[in-house]
């Protein structure tokens, strides 16, 4: 289903099309991450893959043009090198133990140490919220400087750009969106 | 979207409950699956359905830039004076057991709901502002070309 929703993403043109397709591509992979037990990743995927990024392409869409312009060019150059990425990483995975393994590092390594302490460190029911905002603050703090760096990113190239227009120098990019 | 009466509708309905669910999910986190990132996304989307469905006006004035622009440095603030709190009271850097040094175990408790409810607000600023920065920019495309 997964690999059906991608290729219809790619055989589309209208744009509205692939961005809906890509938020139900964005679902099924979060039901596909519900299977494996990763209730909050799955969450994390619906909220922000399916819900706020099928927003924003919207958003961005409305801005330009509704259906995309097919390329002239055959496409087997690109086509070679995912065959060949794909290949590579079926044969990364490999080497990796079985789903679900006792013996996986993930089961050994720092995952029961973890579950064990957290109930009396800690005391929260949520282990993954333990970790993330307790054992792991140090890296949470970094994520949200980084979502805050992201954002003022995007501010000041849309906002700066917008000053700049008012105070009555051209923008090249006008010209072509005025006339798109 | 003047005229789509039942996308006003089931919008009305809706953003009361989606607010509803980003707290649950905030203050919930600790219980269940969610947490800041999340809770702060559907607080987001609450605010972007509203001003996609009516106006971007509108929205603005439930939610003015100027707070969002605010927002968006406050919740990095409230996380890393969290931290800066535990260092004066004597602790490791956003070590909670400084929050409630006779019971350890509820620091940790306030630490993480002050410390996700951070992370929400940064989260909800940061969509908002880049929905903002988006909507402001060029007319949305009229109606009739969806």
């Amino acid at each position: 289903m997964l690999t059906a929703t991608a290729l219809a993403v790619i055989r589309t043109q209208s744009l509205f099309a692939t961005v809906m397709l890509s938020g139900a591509f964005r679902f099924v992979s979060a039901l596909l991450l519900m299977t494996l037990d990763a209730v909050d990743v799955a969450f994390t995927e619906a909220a922000v893959g399916a819900g706020i990024s099928t927003v924003l392409m919207l958003g961005t869409m409305s801005l330009t043009a509704r259906f995309e312009t097919p390329s002239p060019r055959t496409s087997i150059a690109p086509f070679l090198v995912v065959c060949v990425t794909g290949a590579v990483l079926i044969y990364g995975t490999l080497d990796m133990p079985n789903f679900g393994a006792a013996d996986a590092p993930v089961q050994t390594h720092v995952g029961p140490d973890y579950l064990s302490r957290s109930p009396h460190e800690i005391g929260v029911p949520n282990v993954v919220t333990a970790i993330l905002a307790s054992y792991r603050g140090y890296d949470t703090l970094g994520e949200t400087a980084v979502v805050f760096t992201a954002g003022i990113g995007v501010l000041l190239l849309i906002n700066g750009l917008r000053r700049r227009r008012r105070d009555g120098e051209t923008d090249p990019d006008e010209d072509e969106r005025g006339s798109a | 979207m003047r005229h789509h009466l039942i996308l006003r509708v089931v919008t009305k309905m809706l953003v009361g409950t989606i607010f509803l669910f980003a707290l649950y999910v905030q203050f919930h986190g600790d219980y269940s699956p969610g947490g800041g990132f999340q809770a702060g996304v559907i607080m987001a989307v609450g605010f972007i359905i509203y001003g996609m469905i009516f106006s971007l006006k509108k929205v603005q004035l439930v939610f003015p830039p100027w707070l969002v622009h605010k927002l968006l440095a406050l919740g990095v603030l409230l996380y890393a004076g969290t931290g800066i709190y535990s260092l004066l009271a004597g602790y490791a850097y956003l070590d909670y057991a400084a929050l409630s040094p006779h019971h350890p175990e509820h620091g940790q408790h306030y630490g993480i709901l002050i410390v996700e409810l951070g992370v929400g607000i940064t989260v909800t600023g940061v969509m908002v502002a880049i929905y903002y920065a988006f909507a402001a920019r060029t007319p949305i495309m009229s109606d009739e070309e969806w």
